[in-house]
């Protein structure tokens, strides 16, 4: 059964990763937790590679497209607007926190 | 034979994890953080790059398309977006990614449809069915989220009779509507399938919808790992380990800054989500009015003036109310003025004195306050026994100090700023109003406490001018 132990693989997978954020963000100080939260949020962006991947799927199958297509798009769209947006704002935060010597 | 698929890919994508995830720790300073985002978005590009070649460009069309739309949209509202409306657009933007995630899961069905397949494999009918449901309660939840925000609706929880039932019977309705998705692998009509994208969108729509403009910072958090959850199921889905181990990150940062809200409210996440308590958003807290007559003294900005001229250390304790009042830049020009005397100003950030989880640090940063002057609940608790004045400025029940010690109080145990151990206590409000709890504050009553009543923004106007004339 490779399908079960793929699976197992994944799961695997899964929760070091889980462990890693845990210890990577409990790390992160309570003045940066605006963009810590916008900056996880841009990554989880990364949900717009699926949206292109079902797209390509989509495409490269033989059924009617239709309202289908719509769909897709919008997906792509909204993973755009997650990942560009997110990446953007963060930096337009965090431009802003300064020591004090920096001035105007 | 190097295979770009089955090699350069995964590696390439080795290297984009990476990157997140140092980018992410690099966050855990203000000095790197910018370097951290941007190390994360090399990640993103890198990643997004090796899509774009493994799909070989097919439906190159359609991609472009939401690309170029959705990548507008996301940055001319990040470039124009104010400060104070961070949360509602962190809202917006993750509600777009738990969409994202959900329609994958829709697309993925019409595929399988389209081409006549047979069942899918118990993996993919699992995840697909999850990270749809999870997706669609997040983009539909995160909608209405915004709309309190931004005040388009009422910030005040919304209830009706029967809530619960309504709720269970929906509830019930994606269990068994998914369940036979997952029992058929996927070989059910297209109006069930419909139905149960339909059935999670209602339930994200009617969980947030009794939860007050008060508790966001909890749901927002919620909210953010919920999209991190579908996004790491939709992993599973396709079959990419750059989904999970993304989806996975943002679900334990999402998580661990909901328990940090939560704690910070003093209260269970249960209680938060089901409870209905606090009355809203905005500067009118609906509350009511204070209760009993509370012996306070009243003071004039000259008076506070002179105190802040000649204290050797200032701590300034914003609130909600001080963002409300659009005050922060006035606050900081008062602060200017204190220090060209020698006095040392810091601030004092309880952890949900903003609408999102580290929000009222973000607004000061904007108004140029360097941010080593911005002290955390335990390092400011620390200071206030030294402190000659602190400056309560639109903050009420982070304040008081019937959490430490009124065991009847509702905000019992909650942990809060010490302000009533500075040597003075000088508290700007607008009236006597209690704060969004309708717990009255006895901070106001001790012989240490002053009211400087007022807009926040002209009261903090009038210090400074009184100040410089000194």
């Amino acid at each position: 059964m490779t399908d079960v132990s793929h699976f197992i693989t994944l799961l695997t997978i899964l929760v070091l990763a889980i462990f890693v954020g845990f210890e990577v963000i409990s790390k992160v100080p309570t003045t940066l937790h605006t963009p810590l939260m916008s900056a996880t949020n841009a990554i989880h962006g990364i949900v717009i590679a699926g949206a292109i991947v079902v797209t390509a799927q989509l495409f490269g199958g033989a059924g009617n497209h239709g309202a289908v297509t719509v769909l897709a798009i919008v997906a792509v769209t909204l993973g755009a607007i997650n990942v560009f947006g997110g990446f953007a704002v963060t930096e337009r935060m965090l431009q802003m926190f300064r020591r004090k010597e920096a001035g105007k | 034979m190097i295979d770009f698929n089955t090699i350069v890919a995964p590696l390439l994508d080795l290297v984009a994890i990476a990157c997140f995830i140092f980018g992410l720790h690099l966050l855990n300073a203000p000095p790197s953080a910018r370097q951290g985002n941007r190390l994360a978005a090399v990640g993103m590009f890198i990643a997004l790059a090796i899509v774009l070649v493994q799909t070989l460009g097919v439906g190159w069309w359609a991609i472009a398309i939401g690309t170029v739309i959705g990548g507008s949209i996301g940055v001319i509202a990040a470039v124009r977006v104010k400060m104070t409306a961070m949360p509602q657009m962190v809202a917006l933007y993750n509600g777009a990614g738990g969409g994202a995630a959900a329609l994958i899961g829709a697309v993925e069905f019409a595929n399988f449809i389209n081409t006549g397949g047979t069942a899918f494999n118990p993996v993919i009918s699992v995840s697909l069915v999850l990270s749809m449901i999870i997706g669609a309660i997040s983009f539909a939840g995160s909608i209405i989220a915004f709309l309190k925000l931004q005040e388009l609706m009422t910030g005040r929880p919304i209830t009706y009779p029967g809530q619960q039932v309504v709720n269970g019977l929906i509830l019930l309705a994606i269990v068994g509507l998914g369940g036979w998705f997952i029992a058929t692998g996927g070989q059910v009509p297209v109006v069930a399938f419909l139905g149960l994208f339909a059935a999670a969108l209602i339930l994200g729509v009617l969980f947030v919808l009794p939860i007050g403009g008060a508790d966001m910072p909890v749901v927002i958090s919620l909210l953010n790992s919920f999209t991190g959850l579908a996004v790491a199921i939709t992993g599973f889905e396709i079959d990419s380990v750059l989904l999970i181990i993304c989806g996975a990150l943002v679900g334990a940062s999402g998580t661990i800054l909901t328990v940090d809200m939560s704690k910070a409210m003093n209260r269970s996440l249960t209680n938060v989500l089901f409870g209905a308590f606090g009355s809203g958003g905005g500067s009118e807290p609906a509350g009511g009015a204070s209760g009993g007559p509370q012996n306070v003294r009243s003071v004039n900005a000259d008076d506070v003036a002179v105190m802040l001229a000649y204290a050797s250390k200032v701590m300034i304790v914003p609130g909600y109310g001080m963002a409300v009042a659009q005050a922060q830049h006035s606050v900081k020009a008062l602060a200017d003025q204190l220090e060209k005397r020698g006095v040392k100003v810091l601030y004092a950030i309880h952890p949900v004195a903003g609408r999102m989880p580290g929000h009222m640090n973000v607004l000061l940063a904007e108004a140029n306050v360097p941010y080593e002057a911005l002290l955390d609940l335990d390092e400011a608790n620390a200071e206030f026994p030294t402190t000659d004045v602190a400056l309560v400025i639109g903050a009420n029940d982070v304040t008081n100090p019937a959490a430490r010690n009124v065991k009847t109080s509702p905000i019992y145990g909650m942990p809060i700023l010490d302000v009533d151990r500075a040597a003075n206590v000088i508290v700007l409000k607008r009236s006597m109003r209690s704060g969004f709890a309708g717990i009255e504050n006895p901070l106001y009553e001790l012989p240490n406490t002053a009211m400087l009543f007022g807009d926040a923004k002209a009261s903090v106007d009038a210090l400074t001018a009184a100040v410089k004339e000194l």
